[in-house]
């Protein structure tokens, strides 16, 4: 029966990075002075689970890789070992070579051998170094079974068969072998004679009706070899007592004299013979229909992305499916009869519709949602490698690691996240000495933090390290030009300067921080996401930098607006006010279009229908429509439109994937209708009057 | 046709060889550790187990020994799936009453051969 082992790779590598997580983890936790057993434990058994399936799946590199790991954390396990730092930190190395490696075969990329090669050979050192002699021995090959008489040489005549002389001890049925079973698979390979002997059996009053009494001389014929036997006894080899003998060619194959004349008196020859002889034909035959059945295949897709979901998610969602069900029944019965006194029922049931169908999707947008200790869980390790890189005491915090975000949210938001705490562990913590002067704690703390307000999640990195130095900040940015000398600029706007393309405060350049790309990255990553980051700092207190970003990127909260028959989408987020404008208000710049006055600020005016080219359009005074201010990415303008319609969510569809990408406009939906409306995208809008 | 409780916390290695089983018609119900593993094989009887032997939980081994406790147990076929081709393990399980091993790393004939000769 062939099957396609692809389809369970994707599990494997899955459970595989969660294992590599695990260990990563209980590395960085393991506490050298006062180890404990169930510690370790559960890294070896993470090491041994990818051995075994990337042994079973194919990947010899890995298991191979694993093997070794496994071999020095049994040490461990054993207490054969003691566990020092050095060897936690060659391990916490394998770990990272073996993600690569994992993550190298599910991309089908190419192994790195020669990193492989480097961890194998540090993982070498490691079990050679204390002397203790390495637990790794090669898989031997099975001893021979028990009272096995085999001599063969170059010259010896071919084997006919065999005299087997099995004896099993009183124990062997409780072990789940039968007898039966192992005389079955002898006689597969060769015909079988069995000669039982009833000596043993003890009479009724003191026979356990459990324990094996019997014992049987066979007589196999066939050009067998003495490995074939051994293995069918291979697993009660020390249950039994068990001889055998070749049968040459010259020797008739008869059983000797003196096991014949015995089963002949007791008769016993008859009563077993055919019984196996029937079960032999049974499974024979039984095999034959196994080697007909065709094999079914459930191919996995390569490189498709699956997501872990809590069962209990599930359920409710069958739940809410159970409840719409009976809903849409209750509504085909009233629809079935119409009349009009059932109007009230109809109204009814029409709620009830919308509630289901609301809570329908909230439990669907919930499936997406993960926790956020997917992304916190790799920052222990990074705190501890940075820190000991550094010669920093640092304490790491997380708090809030079960608030849910939506996965593709979580995945995008790693990046950014490594680039500020590092920021934090590199910059903003002072070392020891410096830390004791300014007559703060020696160690350091950084708080990695995620809660929920509102709609929205907020993830804060915060530090009690040295703060921003609004001065130098300022000084700095002035000599690299980007602000002039004489601009005035709020507390805000002074941290705010550290997001500009090509600003770096840090001294010296070190190779964990502070390339002077980054922030303006980090930024551009996470408006990209739909959110915002802001910056609160005091100067020797510590910093905190707060990423606010929308739960999810699927739905979104939307205004409808009307220019001409067309109907497109604003994120409501982004909408500051909507105005009818005064003529006097109103500013035409030759070059630079129209502007506008809002509470002292000139703002320029967008006509969405000049944009789009909207035919029909309802207002072509700017004092006949409405106004809508809004704010992307800073920039702030006033949209002319026709008229606002209403406020709903919309399912956010992918404009690239099913058209193109528009300038202006960051996805479509599909309206209650059925039509098709844009959702707007302001930054781009705004670039695209500017043209 | 007979129903077989497959053992193991890696639920890839689970999932192959529950695969494997139900292609050959057998019944599978999973467990994913010992723990899950005593308990299932408490609620209903199993014509053979199959499991893995490092296991958080309860492992493989003390699996055995408390299902071979058992009065349904006493005589069923038990199945260690193991890396550790040395004898220790081997030996331990056996001392706990398993019946057999399949050393790791196995394909899925060589998992349906050795159920197939357990369960005849």
């Amino acid at each position: 029966m062939a099957i396609d082992m692809a389809q369970f790779h994707q599990v494997f590598f899955e459970e595989s990075f969660e294992g590599l997580d695990a260990m990563e983890s209980g590395l960085l936790n393991l506490d050298l002075g006062d180890v404990n057993v169930e510690d370790i434990n559960t890294i070896f058994r993470a090491a041994h689970s990818i051995k075994g399936g990337s042994g079973t799946f194919g990947f010899t590199a890995v298991s191979d890789f694993t093997h070794v790991m496994e071999t020095l954390l049994d040490e461990m396990r054993d207490g054969r070992r003691q566990i020092t730092q050095p060897a936690v930190d060659v391990l916490l190395g394998s770990v990272d070579c073996l993600r690569e490696m994992l993550q190298a075969i599910q991309n089908g990329g190419e192994i790195d051998n020669q990193s492989v090669a480097e961890h194998k050979q540090a993982l070498d050192n490691a079990l050679n170094q204390t002397g203790i002699s390495a637990g790794f021995v090669p898989e031997s090959e099975n001893p021979p079974a028990a009272l096995a008489v085999t001599t063969q040489s170059a010259t010896e005549p071919q084997i006919d068969g065999w005299n087997i002389a099995f004896s099993p001890h009183l124990h062997l049925l409780k072990t789940g072998n039968e007898p039966a079973r192992m005389f079955r698979e002898l006689a597969t390979l060769g015909e079988l004679t069995t000669i039982v002997d009833l000596q043993g059996v003890p009479d009724l009053y003191d026979l356990d009706p459990e324990e094996c009494h019997l014992s049987w001389k066979l007589n196999l014929q066939g050009n067998i070899s003495a490995a074939e036997i051994d293995e069918v006894f291979d697993w009660v080899e020390d249950d039994c007592d068990l001889a055998k003998l070749p049968i040459y060619s010259s020797v008739t194959a008869i059983a000797p004299p003196e096991w014949q004349d015995k089963a002949d008196e007791e008769n016993g020859q008859n009563a077993i013979s055919p019984l196996v002889k029937a079960v032999v034909a049974v499974q024979n035959e039984t095999n034959d229909k196994d080697g007909k059945k065709e094999e079914t295949k459930t191919a996995a897709g390569k490189g498709s992305s699956s997501i872990r979901v809590d069962t209990g998610k599930i359920d409710t969602l069958i739940n809410m499916v159970g409840e719409l069900v009976i809903t849409q029944s209750m509504l085909s019965l009233i629809g079935e009869h119409f009349e009009l006194n059932k109007l009230d029922q109809l109204k009814n049931g029409l709620s009830q519709l919308e509630r289901h169908t609301r809570e329908l999707q909230e439990s669907v947008m919930n499936i997406r949602m993960l926790p956020i200790s997917f992304v916190f869980s790799r920052f222990p390790r990074l705190a501890h490698d940075i820190s000991s890189k550094l010669g920093k005491k640092i304490e790491l915090k997380l708090i809030g690691e079960h608030t849910e975000v939506d996965k593709t949210v979580v995945e995008l938001l790693s990046d950014p996240l490594v680039h500020l705490v590092r920021n934090s562990l590199d910059h903003g913590i002072e070392m020891p000495e410096v830390r004791l002067a300014a007559g703060k704690p020696e160690t350091g703390t950084v708080i990695l933090e995620a809660y929920h307000r509102g709609g929205n999640i907020v993830i804060e990195v915060s530090d009690d390290g040295k703060g921003l130095d609004k001065d130098k900040l300022r000084a700095k940015a002035i000599e690299k030009g980007l602000i002039a000398e004489d601009t005035i600029l709020t507390d805000k706007q002074t941290y705010e300067l550290i997001f500009m393309p090509g600003f770096s405060t840090a001294e010296k350049l070190t190779d964990i921080s502070g390339r002077g790309v980054g922030m303006d990255v980090v930024r551009r990553n996470i408006q990209a996401l739909g959110g915002n980051i802001e910056i609160i700092s005091e100067l020797g207190k510590g910093s905190t930098m707060a990423i606010h970003l929308p739960l999810t990127l699927a739905i979104l909260d939307g205004q409808s607006i009307a220019v001409g028959d067309e109907t497109y989408i604003l994120p409501l987020g982004s909408i500051i006010e909507s105005l009818n404008i005064k003529e006097d208000r109103i500013n035409r710049v030759v070059g630079k279009g129209e502007t506008f006055l809002l509470r002292g600020e000139y703002l320029p005016i967008i006509r969405l229908h000049e944009i789009f080219k909207v035919p029909n359009v309802r207002a072509i005074k700017l004092t006949d429509g409405l106004l809508v201010v809004v704010e992307g990415q800073g920039v702030r303008c006033g949209l002319f439109v026709d008229d606002l319609l209403g406020q709903q969510q919309v399912v956010i569809k992918s404009l690239e994937a099913n058209y193109r990408r528009v300038e202006g406009v960051s996805a479509a939906t599909i309206l209650g209708d059925g039509s098709v409306a844009l959702i707007l995208d302001i930054p781009g809008l705004v670039r695209l009057a500017n043209q | 046709m007979a129903t077989i409780l497959a053992v193991d916390d890696s639920a890839s290695m689970r999932q192959m060889v529950s695969f494997t089983l139900k292609g050959a018609g057998y019944t599978v119900v999973e467990a994913v550790d010992g723990l899950d593993a005593l308990n299932k094989a408490k609620a209903q009887t199993f014509d053979c187990i199959v499991t893995d032997v490092n296991m958080p939980n309860k492992d493989g081994i003390a699996l055995i020994k408390d299902l071979r406790a058992l009065p349904n147990y006493k005589f069923t076929p038990m199945l260690m799936l193991t890396t550790e081709s040395g004898m220790d393990k081997k030996q331990q399980g056996k001392e706990a009453g398993a019946t057999g091993w399949i050393v790791k790393p196995f394909n899925p004939d060589q998992l349906l051969k050795t159920i197939q000769k357990v369960m005849g």
